[in-house]
């Protein structure tokens, strides 16, 4: 038996597209990612728009089936055939609390939902409780569960997806986007309740964002994907203290910093040009249109993660800052 | 001191609707000096998308100015005639919204609407606007600027689709332009490019920016005044520095205590609690003071008013009335 909680093995994801009458070409949202999350553990995945980091939590939950890859769960593999049973193991929460709770269900409902279908529960009166407690646990107040979705806030939204996700008890959380449609003053009150929730239940999240501050602030690794690919992996602190990856540099020089003296002082690598297609990625390395040490190299191999520091993975031919 | 360019003066929006009124703005002041940049920080619903609109008189149906005046060089645009509006818009001031994708028209040419914009707020024909256009696309750095003026709107990514508006709003060389949330839907690396575009456009063309945003890394970037906004009111106004590093008001306080920073160290946060406010219903006293864990008695019954902290920072706040009496009073004893 493993001692990680997940493993992900060269999980590819191709999605087909038309691009003519008889032609199609597979885009290649995710292309060959591996990572392990331990027992307990949260992995940050960031990366720009399309890059294919919610493609990778829904193709690891088998929301889509992968092209390629598997996924090991607690020492089991997961198939299209047992995927049932991991259900109650691996949960998900959605970006946005507007559209992915059912406007015509009760919170009770909502939550109550997945007890049913895993049939949690012996009678009334213990589902009762159980949806009480799980408010209780989010944050919510339980009197409130006869209520609709939209009479709550998108805070308030949001713990209702989270406890949805924490009905059946699971130990592992994909956290698509979850506060990146929560406004500054609520995005911290939803940082803490997954915080305190991982403490309380030992929770494992694959915390997927755009936002390098919160993905920072919440995760032990962090992943940096560029075009369906991981480019680095190191703990939080080594990748935005010592990032080692082109891609990852101008990324962090990129993020705003909420302090104007600090702000200004710095220097950022601006990057040129824009991510080329998923559907047609460049030969070698696909960061090298964009990267300003590329060589002959890059243009023909395509680079792998190696381990350069400890638990440090870059894939570059040219690492820098080593 | 500057001449201010444009003064907002006790503004107060509001839109009629079934439910009642919704008090959007409620008594904005502020003054955006020649070639500054003026960041309005808020949340969602704190009114700083009304308050833009409102410079412009672009309000959606039922909005309404209610009150209060907005003197651009000395002349109030509330009273402005529709006819002078019309030229006001475009040429005096622009804006640039947040979402690139539905701002342009999808059913016609980038070259289109480009010279539509040149030709109604200026005196150029159609063929020195068609110059224009392609001057315009050089100069925000969109690539293959020829190419790009005979393609639609769909052909381009986020980035290019926002140096287009970015053209499309600058290319009657307006006075002030308005930012309402310009970098949201990108990305970083984007949107560093297009910030980097405006301060450099800014500075060559001797503008003034109004930047609207609710991200306090892009004002600290950016901004060389700030007002932040909660529920309408302002609740203070001043330098980048003073507010970042001096912050008067409990919300502030509390905005820029719960965000994470990478530069800091790992420690949990301190968000603030409750709920953002109703419109509907906005209380007597401060607009903060449910939300507020020093609020005072004084808070719920009556709003505070602007006071000076320095000459750089005003704070609306009853915390500093509290300070400042038991400063007296320490003196006293």
């Amino acid at each position: 038996m493993s001692e990680h909680l997940l493993e992900v093995k060269g999980l590819k994801q191709y999605f087909p597209i038309k691009t003519g009458v008889f032609e199609t070409t597979m885009l290649k949202a995710v292309d060959g990612v591996s990572f392990t999350i331990d027992k307990g553990e949260t992995l940050g995945l960031v990366g720009e728009s399309g890059c294919g980091k919610t493609t990778v939590g829904r193709s690891l939950l088998r929301l889509y089936t992968p092209t390629e890859g598997t996924v090991i769960y607690d020492g089991q593999v997961v198939s299209d055939k047992n995927i049932q049973g991991f259900r109650k193991e691996m949960q998900v929460v959605f970006q946005d609390p507007y559209s992915s709770l059912n406007p015509r269900m009760t919170v009770a409902d909502i939550v109550g939902e997945p007890l049913d279908i895993h049939k949690l529960y012996d009678g009334k009166k213990e589902r009762e409780d159980k949806i009480n407690r799980l408010l209780t646990l989010v944050g919510l107040n339980s009197d409130h569960s006869r209520r609709y979705a939209h009479e709550f806030s998108g805070g308030q939204r949001q713990r209702i997806g989270i406890a949805r996700a924490l009905a059946v008890d699971p130990k592992f959380i994909v956290c698509d986007e979850p506060v990146s449609a929560l406004d500054v003053s609520i995005q911290a009150q939803i940082i803490n309740t997954f915080e305190e929730l991982q403490q309380k239940l030992g929770l494992a999240y694959l915390f997927i964002a755009h936002d390098l501050h919160v993905v920072h602030h919440m995760s032990r690794r962090i992943s940096v994907m560029y075009l369906g690919k991981i480019v680095e992996t190191a703990l939080s602190d080594d990748i935005i203290s010592h990032p080692m990856h082109p891609y990852t540099q101008s990324l962090i020089s990129a993020i705003p910093i909420p302090d104007p003296k600090l702000a200004r002082a710095r220097k950022r690598i601006v990057l040129e040009g824009e991510v080329p297609s998923p559907m047609n990625i460049p030969e070698g390395c696909s960061f090298r249109t964009r990267c300003r040490y590329a060589t002959e190299i890059c243009k023909t191999q395509e680079p792998q993660l190696r381990e350069l520091a400890p638990g440090h993975e870059v894939s570059c031919w040219n690492p820098q800052g080593l | 001191m500057d001449e201010h360019i444009l003064q907002v003066k006790n503004l107060h929006t509001s839109f009629k609707t079934e439910s009642g009124l919704v008090k959007a703005v409620n008594g904005v002041n502020f003054n955006l000096d020649r070639g500054k940049v003026l960041g309005i920080v808020g949340e969602s619903g704190s009114g700083k998308s009304v308050t833009a609109y409102s410079i412009l008189r672009i309000l959606d149906h039922p909005g309404e100015i209610t009150d209060g005046e907005i003197f651009f060089r000395g002349e109030d645009v509330v009273k402005y005639s529709e006819k002078k509006i019309n030229s006001f818009r475009g040429s005096k001031v622009s804006i640039i919204f947040q979402d690139p994708m539905t701002s342009l028209n999808p059913v016609y040419t980038i070259e289109n609407q480009l010279i539509e914009a040149v030709c109604l707020h200026t005196s150029r024909n159609k063929h020195e606007a068609k110059e224009r256009a392609l001057e315009m696309l050089e100069l925000v750095g969109v690539n293959e600027p020829k190419k790009r003026l005979k393609q639609y709107p769909y052909q381009l990514s986020g980035g290019m689709r926002q140096r287009v508006m970015i053209a499309m709003a600058l290319a009657c060389e307006p006075d002030i332009l308005i930012a309402d949330e310009p970098t949201t839907a990108l990305d970083v690396t984007i949107q560093a490019q297009i910030l980097e575009l405006m301060l450099e456009l800014k500075d060559r063309l001797g503008m003034s920016i109004i930047m609207i945003t609710h991200d306090l890394g892009v004002i600290a970037e950016m901004c060389d005044e700030i007002i932040v906004l909660y529920a309408g009111r302002v609740c203070e106004r001043g330098s980048a520095e003073e507010i970042f590093y001096n912050p008067r008001h409990e919300y502030t306080k509390g905005l820029l205590r719960s965000l994470p920073k990478i530069t800091a160290k790992k420690e949990a946060l301190i968000p603030i609690a409750g709920s953002p406010i109703d419109l509907l219903n906005l209380p007597d006293g401060c607009a903060f003071a449910s939300r507020c864990d020093k609020a005072m008695k004084i808070c719920l019954e009556q709003q505070p008013e602007e006071l000076v902290i320095n000459e750089n920072h005003l704070a609306s706040c009853w915390m500093n009335v509290r300070k400042a009496y038991e400063a007296q009073k320490g003196e006293q004893v």
